[in-house]
């Protein structure tokens, strides 16, 4: 298990900032969910702690060692990213694209190992995909592939787990699938789970811990309860909604308010 | 699982492989005098004193043989070789099957060497070569420096950025040679050698030659090798890539300082050989799968053996004029390249 810490970090592309004052504290084994508008820095943020981008002023530390020290090798065998999706122009197999997440393993010239077979099977199986494995990358649905892509992030046997919205693309019954997946990696094997989520009650349902972000800044932080609210989904989002409780399980439910009535009242 | 791809690779490269041998010597044994493959098989065993046959051939038989048709299919089996792995390097690094050795600038600022060297009053040799392909190599190696550095921003060379730069330093190097040729009577440049260059022709002048390129091309296509986990992870994209542990930008220098050598040393000794360098890995890709540590052999035996029959065909379909070997590898190489694009389409997904 792995924590992470973002110390007063700025961000900015070339034109703007796009994270501002960012501090959070997130524990080893913990389940965190990213909310916020499109453009609110769910993505940068990701990738700060992913390492691959610089900010320009704080530290990110991971497990108290400063991300920027660290290299790539050493990062990718303990912290592991899941895009919204991933174009692979040649025609690899699924078990060769999960072999991709040895790479931070393997040796120059070296073959692949018994582990790291061992790591491919043992992730395919987890995730539920071992009859894709000789499958065509390029020929799975986009729910499969995405499954594809979170068993190689399992390769990577990684004790910190980045999704950068790993549903958005999918129907309602992957996206439950895929999130049931990290739930149950998260409660099973302790990898510390941090997600950009764009659905909110898929975030509600699942989530110990959700951040809402807003125009850069960290805008509420707490349990779903604390952070869906109606005032500051409204506020965050300029959307009005009502918060309700889900009939099982206790969790904010929200509902989208129309501004335009398409039914009639009953 | 383990034994499957392990029986594949040994099985492939042993193929390719002895494609590679026969090739060399089917191409020795054929020209204006043919010789028989048994005499040379003999004289060359004789020559590195492994046996000692008696001799049933000629004096000149064995000059031509080591003198000239050696030095040349050895020349052009490397000009395959060559191609071939900077092929497969640039389309796994740029992520763009239309990709080839010549994609960056290499072509373009080797053409414009070598143009320049040959109405230059100046002569000089150095390792057995003269100025055109010294000034090749320098402007291949020059033009991917230059390209690599415009398309540099903020300590990052973003893939998009080093092709367009690529396209517009070739249009300039290209528009520089277009002047070029049309004062040719000023610059009392020969049309035709440039033109020649330009097609592209194996001209190995002896074994000096050999020994400077050979070091240079096997060295790299054993290094190259040291890639290959690093240019499958490099289909993920650079991001990609990044997440699973490879150094990108650190492996964009190399593989491309890689590339752009290999495609420098086959440009120093054949001229601008086409096709080789898009449809050999292509043909590898498809008939043997994506993985770059069976690819990367495998497309430098096939390119070798490739060019060297390209290269036969060139000086003997003809004879006694001799055909530029670009266009041999092109009229094989284009149906051939539309054959196993049509067989199996599905192979790439845009």
């Amino acid at each position: 298990m792995i924590g992470l810490e973002i110390d007063r970090v700025d961000f900015s592309y070339f034109d703007g900032l796009v994270l501002e004052d960012i501090n959070l504290s997130i524990k080893a084994g913990e389940m965190v969910g990213l909310l916020g508008p499109n453009g609110s820095g769910k993505t940068t943020l990701i990738k700060l702690a992913s390492g691959i981008l610089k900010p320009a002023r704080g530290e990110i530390r991971l497990d108290g060692n400063r991300i920027s020290s660290l290299i790539r090798r050493f990062i990718a065998s303990n912290v592991a990213v899941v895009p919204q999706q991933f174009h692979i122009p040649f025609a690899f197999t699924a078990s060769e694209v999960v072999m991709l997440g040895r790479t931070p393993f393997f040796r120059a010239l070296a073959d692949e190992s018994e582990d790291d077979r061992q790591a491919v099977d043992n992730s395919l199986e987890l995730v539920g995909i071992d009859e894709l494995a000789e499958r065509r990358f390029d020929e799975l649905s986009g729910g499969e592939r995405q499954k594809v892509i979170l068993a190689m992030a399992l390769a990577q046997q990684p004790k910190l787990l980045l999704l950068d919205e790993p549903t958005v693309h999918l129907d309602i019954a992957h996206q439950m699938e895929i999130v049931e997946l990290v739930r149950g990696l998260n409660t099973g094997r302790g990898i510390t789970v941090v997600a950009a989520m764009h659905d909110l009650n898929l975030a509600a349902l699942y989530f110990d811990r959700l951040i809402l972000l807003k125009e850069g800044r960290v805008w509420a932080d707490g349990t779903p309860e604390q952070v869906l609210t109606e005032a500051g989904i409204s506020e965050v989002f300029a959307a009005s909604v009502r918060v309700e409780v889900h009939p099982l399980t206790g969790a904010p439910h929200i509902v989208v308010m129309p501004r335009v009535r398409t039914t009639k009242p009953h | 699982m383990k034994l499957k791809r392990r029986n594949k690779l040994i099985l492939v490269l042993s193929l390719l492989g002895v494609c590679l041998i026969a090739a060399l010597f089917l191409a020795s044994a054929f020209g204006a005098v043919s010789i028989s493959m048994p005499d040379i098989v003999k004289m060359s065993l004789n020559k590195i004193a492994i046996f000692d046959f008696p001799t049933t051939w000629t004096a000149a038989e064995e000059t031509i043989i080591f003198q000239i048709r050696l030095p040349r299919v050895i020349g052009g089996a490397l000009v395959g070789m060559a191609l071939a792995t900077a092929g497969v390097l640039f389309q796994g690094l740029l992520r763009n099957p239309m990709a080839d050795p010549y994609i960056i600038g290499t072509s373009a600022g080797a053409a414009l060497g070598a143009t320049i060297a040959m109405f230059l009053p100046i002569s000089l040799a150095f390792l057995g070569f003269g100025m055109v392909p010294i000034a090749a190599f320098i402007g291949a190696v020059g033009t991917v420096f230059l390209v690599y550095n415009l398309a540099r921003v903020g300590g990052k060379t973003p893939i998009i950025s080093m092709l367009l730069a690529g396209v517009v330093v070739s249009s300039l190097m290209a528009a520089i040679m277009a002047l070029l040729i049309t004062i040719n009577d000023r610059l009392h440049l020969s049309l035709q050698s440039v033109y020649s260059y330009l097609l592209g022709h194996i001209s190995v002048t002896g074994w000096e030659q050999l020994a400077v390129i050979a070091p240079l091309v096997i060295g790299g296509v054993i290094f190259a090798r040291f890639f290959a986990f690093h240019l499958n992870a490099l289909s993920l994209g650079e991001e990609g890539a990044a997440y699973v542990g490879v150094n990108v930008e650190r492996d964009k220098i190399v593989i491309l300082a890689l590339g752009s050598l290999l495609t420098a040393a086959a440009v120093s000794i054949s001229g601008l050989v086409g096709f080789v360098g898009l449809v050999v890995p292509h043909a590898m890709r498809l008939s043997f799968g994506p993985d770059h540590r069976l690819l990367l052999p495998a497309a430098a035996l096939g390119g070798g053996a490739f060019v060297i029959i390209a290269d036969l065909l060139a000086r003997t379909v003809m004879a006694p004029a001799e055909i530029p070997v670009g266009v041999i590898t092109a009229i094989i190489g284009a149906p051939f390249f539309l054959y196993l694009l049509r067989r199996t389409r599905k192979e790439y997904a845009f």
